[in-house]
């Protein structure tokens, strides 16, 4: 929770004006970064709780911060998920080829290549772990950070950089914003661009999976802003009412554009509190701890898969980029800010968490860094050989299709007046 | 052929697609146990089971949020918003989601929900229970938006809609329910039983969704209506003693042209009704469209007749309601014109 100034009182028995309380974040441009207001318990504190456990006996979780890997970057504690060194090796290469397939594509976008870019430096652990978490054929409604999601599940980085650039192999046609990925055969839904609307749909695909008997389950993200959104709460509540087998994330990165999380009312409770009225477990998460990411949510596919119904799960992190290309962060905080975040950063945590199990070393890591650099270069050139923004995906004949199954005769009509 | 009012021909269809497709789901606010507050669902759960037929929380953007994502898994969802005037929390959902979703996705997913809402005015429902919001769905594209007028349709048309791939926003003139109201509110109601129209197929049948029909041939004026107010208009056109042709557009997109133009190009006049209110309504839509292919047929200036520009007054639901007087002097206008 972020800081709440204190409030000035009355002398007893003066009549109080009203005030407003408008949030402000405990610091701005110019001023020294502020994270005091924030609690770190230590790592492995809390007990994993059976899968099965009743919710009412969950709700400390909702206040408290699940926490693997302690300040030397070991493993501690009950959620301790216990994973080999290679699939450790595994996470840390999706986490490493996310940040580096980001930072190329901010370059092609300076570079006027193509027109948008999101990065998700500093969050690679929310997607990679929970991927990793997750079964390959479970349904995954993104919002528009989770490119590690695709990444840790394999998918080919031409195809991504392909929609990116709106070039003639970009599978939705030149029709979507840059990183509004869609990829049906990786189970990861089309990302909207507008905010929450995943989350009910991922609610409805799980109540769809449960009255047909199937053993897939969905999960869904958005970012602690679009709490404040309608579908979030319609999301938990027709969760709640059919206990569907869906997991909830909500990606605290502390920042909406430019409002700080106690716009969404972060300042008074906080996100994963929110399942608690809805007698959903409401679990609280160091999002940039792998291990922990990884264990909460195969603790919460493992209760949905057994009928326990939903769980929503607080990933708590910190966004390291502006929150796309057309934006400045350090208008609004400051500069400093994101290398004082009190949770460190994912990548760098994983890294020295393998080296300390003499799994790992530098020298292998600085390799690993050029290496995937270069991959991600050469997928680049590969992906522009089929062109850029500049080039046209598609016949502009094609902007007609797929408004419906079939073009009716309006349409027709129209491309006809367009020339086509 | 059995004889059906238009909620037991919509329970009729409901009935077939549950019992043909293991994927159609049926549900909404009341529509489980109780069977819908308009009864259109009766029956269903006790026959189908709860995970198929059941009631939902009061959030229309969560029901078609989650309609939805049923459809991305598989299944046929027919979602029931309990009355037109509380889709609007769903509007996001629709707009933004259903009605673009295969188009953002390149084709990879779709959502073929079919969202069935009873709509319109004359029942003395007031300002929140007697709405026609057709005309904001038709402005998306994506979604496709249809309203029967009678019983044989409704069911035809309801069937076509389940089996359609896309979303399809399906409308039911409640005030015609139980029988063809033509906006005489003094007289007694005649109850479906005596019109053909009710005579309806036991079995699986569809009426195709982008066809229109003709409620009334005619060589003097084309009336262009839907959903009540073809029975408003069919009133009018013998009051007013002309030879209308009353079109019934049924499916208003994909909107079936041809039957217009064609009429319109015959008679060389035409009125446009609807119950819904004027600026920027459907019928500006369809006086553009005559005008654009019909304009040098035309012997005098199209009339619309709609609802007011005001929200829905509860006490004066006759001089709001687009009735047959109404609708009879603007067919004497075009005739002098």
């Amino acid at each position: 929770m972020a800081r709440k100034k204190p409030t000035p009182q009355a002398a007893p028995g003066a009549t109080q004006k009203l005030r407003l309380h408008v949030p402000e974040p405990s610091a701005r441009p110019g001023e020294e970064p502020d994270f005091s207001h924030i609690r770190v318990p230590p790592a492995g504190a809390l007990p994993r709780p059976d899968i099965a456990a009743a919710e009412s006996s969950l709700r400390g979780y909702a206040d408290g911060l699940i926490r693997v890997l302690d300040e030397d970057q070991r493993a501690v504690g009950e959620w301790d998920p216990q994973l080999d060194a290679e699939t450790l090796r595994r996470g840390l290469r999706a986490m490493m080829l996310t940040r580096a397939y980001d930072d190329r594509m901010l370059r092609i976008q300076r570079q006027g290549k193509t027109s948008f870019y999101m990065k998700s430096t500093g969050e690679e652990a929310v997607a990679v772990a929970q991927a990793f978490a997750l079964d390959p054929d479970d349904m995954l409604f993104p919002s528009y950070r989770q490119q590690g999601l695709l990444i840790a599940r394999g998918h080919s980085l031409v195809d991504m950089m392909c929609q990116v650039y709106n070039n003639t192999r970009d599978r939705l046609k030149g029709r979507q914003l840059p990183i509004m990925y869609s990829v049906r055969e990786k189970g990861f839904f089309s990302i909207s661009g507008n905010l929450g609307t995943q989350f009910p749909q991922a609610v409805g695909w799980a109540m769809a999976s449960a009255m047909k008997g199937d053993t897939r389950i969905a999960a869904s993200w958005v970012g602690e802003g679009t709490t404040a959104e309608a579908d979030f709460h319609h999301a938990l509540t027709f969760a709640s009412v059919y206990q569907a087998p869906v997991i909830l994330n909500v990606v605290n990165n502390q920042y909406a554009i430019s409002s700080f999380q106690g716009f969404a009312g972060g300042e008074h409770a906080t996100f994963a509190a929110r399942a608690i009225g809805y007698g959903i477990p409401g679990l609280r998460v160091d999002g940039n701890d792998f291990l922990a990411v990884y264990a909460v949510t195969r603790w919460a596919a493992a209760r949905a898969r057994a009928n326990h119904g939903p769980t929503l799960i607080e990933l708590f992190t910190y966004r390291a980029a502006a929150h796309s290309t057309s934006d400045d962060p350090s208008a609004y905080r400051p500069q400093e800010e994101s290398a004082r975040w009190p949770l460190g950063d994912p990548v760098e945590r994983l890294q020295q968490h393998l080296i300390g199990l003499g799994q790992w070393s530098e020298a292998q890591q600085q390799a690993l860094a050029r290496e995937l650099d270069e991959q991600v270069k050469a997928d680049l050139k590969e992906a522009e050989r089929y062109g850029t923004l500049a080039t046209a995906p598609a016949s502009p004949k094609t902007m007609f299709e797929d408004v419906f199954k079939e073009m009716p005769p309006h349409l027709i009509k129209q491309r006809q007046e367009m020339g086509y | 052929m059995a004889t059906m009012n238009m909620i037991q021909a919509i329970n009729s269809a409901l009935d077939v697609m549950l019992g043909r497709d293991d994927n159609v789901v049926v549900f909404g606010e009341d529509v489980g146990y109780f069977g819908g507050v308009f009864r259109c669902t009766a029956g269903l759960q006790k026959k189908y089971g709860k995970t198929r037929v059941f009631d939902t929380p009061i959030a229309e953007g969560g029901i078609l949020g989650t309609a939805i994502g049923m459809g991305v898994y598989g299944l046929r969802p027919v979602a029931e918003i309990q009355f037109a005037d509380y889709i609007y929390p769903a509007f996001d959902q629709l707009v933004s989601e259903a009605a673009r979703l295969r188009y953002r996705s390149g084709g990879e997913f779709w959502a073929p929900i079919t969202v069935r809402a009873p709509c319109g005015g004359g029942i003395f429902g007031g300002q929140t229970h007697s709405q026609s919001p057709e005309g904001v769905f038709t402005h998306v594209c994506g979604l496709k938006t249809v309203i029967p007028s009678n019983p044989y349709d409704a069911k035809g048309l309801l069937i076509a809609a389940i089996e359609d791939d896309d979303p399809v926003m399906f409308f039911e003139p409640k005030r015609i329910y139980n029988g063809p109201f033509d906006g005489h509110h003094d007289r007694p109601l005649q109850p479906w039983s005596k019109f053909r129209e009710s005579e309806v197929p036991e079995g699986h049948y569809r009426v195709e969704i982008g066809k229109a029909a003709i409620a009334r041939p005619g060589a003097d004026v084309t009336v262009l209506a839907y959903g009540t107010m073809v029975h408003v208009c069919l009133a009018a056109v013998a009051e007013a003693q002309v030879d209308g042709e009353v079109i019934d557009l049924r499916s208003l997109l994909p909107i079936d042209l041809d039957a217009i133009v064609t009429s319109v190009k015959k008679t060389g006049r035409c009125v446009i009704v609807h119950e819904a209110t004027r600026t920027s309504g459907y019928g500006a839509e369809l006086s553009a469209l005559v005008q654009e292919h019909c304009f040098h047929h035309l012997e005098a200036p199209i009339e619309r007749v709609t609802g007011w520009d005001t929200p829905y007054p509860h006490a004066f639901e006759w001089h709001y309601f687009p009735g047959p007087d109404r609708v009879a002097a603007a067919l004497k206008r075009v005739m002098e014109g």
